[in-house]
């Protein structure tokens, strides 16, 4: 204490500090853009429960386990739960947010190409957590 | 059964004592029994992840007991009484008194951990443990449930009394001599922790109880069905518990810094930067703890206020890891037992940090949370950190508990072994999550990279499984037979170095 100079631990936390300032910035502005929702987005309904998913479509059909999607379109997704917490999951679209009975949260994406991709429940919500999985089918548009 | 072989003694006296060492001893015989059975449960959890498909563990039920008995015990009943034992040993003599400032009070404190053990352990609950609502309200099965939330209930109140003891210890009861800077950094260690538990468990004391009242319907704080909000018990939960991650490694930490120097043969790079960062840590740690709860649907303001809050946090450890390497640079280190746990620990909680700092970017959070990306992440700081931190610890503390050395070949075995366990199961688990397995799952579908990295996962844990026996051999085996250590100067450093093996104080 005292006896020595202390620079070198300043310029070290002065660049720990500039590093950090930068990844906080980007990680804002990268957020920011990710939260805008386009406004042609089409609402579907997520409702999860132990333990499987229901999705309503703006017209009015349901699907359980399974959402069919067209690629290149916007969603926003509307997920709330009937029981407990549970979380809606697309890991390869990075689509997460967790379905709060008594709250509506939302999240949008665009599925960019056909296929089918996993759905999953990430929030642990007891007996078959584990199974709580559904199919994301996207479709090339029709028109 | 006798212990402290140096001058036997039948074990009814250290178990009615309340001497500070013998306390001590009794919380580290306690802790490290929790950590060999909430180990056995990790290695049951991941023989039953080896391969997709029920293994050996017949349902899931069986299961998500196993994985929440596991994660309470660690973090209750072995990382904090292993805290609570070494700060026993050794604050009282880092501050020159003759023991804990209220010693009744510090056996109590101890008294109270095995019935809390045992209601955890005979309870076996289910709901994680983060006793998440509503599903602990509304669907976890009692009366597993409700001997989990009374065994936590009776730890918080030893953790406070703990606490109060220590920093009474520290404050009042250093010597007049003695100014707050010259205390070692362990003690400061656990002064910072102790300020924290005071400031934090409260707010969990208090969750708690409505958890309990919620579960017999009397109440609705956190039942949406009763107009309750679930999302307020994650604040309450988490407002202690984001804090209590600096309560678990700060302590580490300070065992680190009364290693480092002595195996490098250097003092401390600079002890006042320590302190500050340990101040800095304890109160930076309060402005982060929603950085747990971006997928809960918070505003993008939220997210960005805790964000912050989380960074914030990081330059306090950069501090702590300048500092080590600093002493370490130039110096003439012995790389015995305590100290490759030590610098292991370093270079863990190097990584750990690294991870949490991607956990903390907003976006990048939503491919890592409830993945197990984080399981990876927080087991670099419980294992990687703190456990190596305090085995080092355990290591170092071995002569002067038993007036005798441990086998040093079977002490380096461990570190060797742990060392590349923890990286083949922790590493590996946070490419697991990239590849989007959740975490808590009994059992997951046949995608072949999930299968292989849950095989390297799995192995890892064998071999990390292979060193703790190595370590439980080589303690009772030591504690019996090992050669009588230099009590002047056990490690062979020279003997110029302060310990504070040099002072015991008497029983009374």
């Amino acid at each position: 204490m005292g006896q020595h100079s202390n620079w070198p631990e300043w310029i070290y936390i002065g660049v720990v500090v500039a590093l950090l300032v930068w990844v906080g910035a980007e990680a804002w502005n990268v957020e920011r853009i990710v939260e805008h929702i386009p406004e042609d987005a089409e609402t579907i309904k997520v409702l999860g429960q132990q333990w499987f998913w229901t999705f309503e479509h703006e017209d009015g059909t349901t699907e359980i386990g399974q959402l069919h999607l067209e690629a290149g379109k916007a969603y926003r997704f509307e997920v709330t739960s009937k029981d407990v917490i549970h979380s809606f999951n697309i890991h390869d679209y990075v689509v997460l947010l967790d379905a709060v009975p008594g709250r509506t949260n939302i999240v949008w994406f665009s599925p960019t190409e056909a296929g089918e991709y996993d759905i999953q429940c990430r929030e642990y919500c007891g007996l078959i957590h584990y199974n709580m999985r559904g199919k994301l089918i996207v479709e090339d548009p029709t028109a | 059964m006798v212990l402290e072989l140096r001058n036997p003694r039948p074990i009814w006296q250290i178990m009615f004592s309340t001497h500070h060492t013998d306390v001590g001893l009794l919380y580290l015989i306690t802790s490290l029994a929790f950590l060999f059975l909430g180990g056995a449960l990790a290695i049951a959890i991941r023989l039953e992840l080896f391969l997709p498909g029920s293994q050996f563990i017949a349902d899931s039920m069986t299961f998500n007991r196993i994985f929440t008995v596991h994660g309470t015990t660690m973090i209750f009943l072995f990382i904090l009484p292993s805290a609570s034992a070494v700060g026993n040993y050794f604050v009282p003599i880092m501050v020159r008194y003759k023991d804990m400032a209220y010693p009744k009070l510090n056996a109590i404190a101890f008294w109270m951990i095995p019935p809390a053990g045992a209601l955890i352990w005979l309870g076996f609950a289910d709901f994680t443990w983060y006793a998440t609502p509503p599903y602990s309200i509304i669907s976890a099965p009692g009366p597993a449930a409700d001997m989990w939330i009374f065994g936590l209930k009776i730890l918080g109140v030893s953790s406070i009394l703990g606490a109060i003891n220590f920093i009474v210890t520290i404050m009042k009861c250093k010597h007049p001599d003695m100014s707050l800077g010259q205390v070692p950094l362990l003690a400061w260690a656990f002064l910072s922790s102790s300020l924290i538990i005071l400031v934090a468990l409260p707010t969990f004391a208090a969750a708690l109880v409505m958890l309990l009242t919620d579960r017999l319907g009397v109440s609705g704080f956190f039942n949406p069905a009763m107009g309750g909000d679930p999302i307020a018990y994650a604040h309450l939960f988490w407002f202690t518990f984001h804090p209590e991650v600096y309560v678990l490694v700060i302590p580490a930490i300070g065992m680190m810094y009364e290693i480092i120097p002595r195996f490098s043969r250097k003092p401390i790079f600079s002890a006042s930067s320590g302190i500050f960062a340990f101040v800095l840590l304890a109160i930076v740690g309060f402005s982060s703890w929603a950085h747990h709860m971006y997928a809960t649907g918070m505003s993008f303001t939220e997210k960005t206020v805790f964000m912050v809050g989380t960074l914030a946090a990081v330059p306090a450890s950069a501090m702590h890891v300048f500092n080590f390497l600093a002493t370490m640079w130039n110096g003439r280190i012995k790389f015995a037992t305590p100290m490759m746990w030590s610098v292991g620990g370093i270079a863990l909680f190097f990584s750990a940090g690294a991870g949490g700092v991607v956990n903390s970017a907003m976006p990048l959070d939503f491919v890592t949370h409830d993945s197990y990306w984080v399981v990876g992440h927080f087991h670099l700081f419980v294992m990687g950190t703190i456990a190596f931190g305090t085995i080092g610890y355990i290591y170092y503390m071995f002569p002067y508990v038993t007036g005798r050395m441990y086998n040093e070949k079977m002490g380096v075995a461990h570190f060797v072994m742990a060392f590349i366990g923890t990286v083949l199961v922790f590493f590996t688990q946070h490419v697991l999550g990239l590849f989007g397995m959740p975490r808590r799952v009994y059992d997951y579908p046949p995608i072949p990279e999930w299968i292989a990295m849950n095989q390297i996962a799995t192995v890892g844990a064998m071999l990390i499984g292979v060193s703790m026996a190595l370590f439980l051999g080589n303690m009772i085996y030591s504690t019996a037979k090992g050669k009588i250590a230099n009590m002047d100067d056990p490690f062979g450093l020279g003997g110029k170095y302060y310990y504070p093996y040099q002072r015991k104080n008497p029983q009374h």
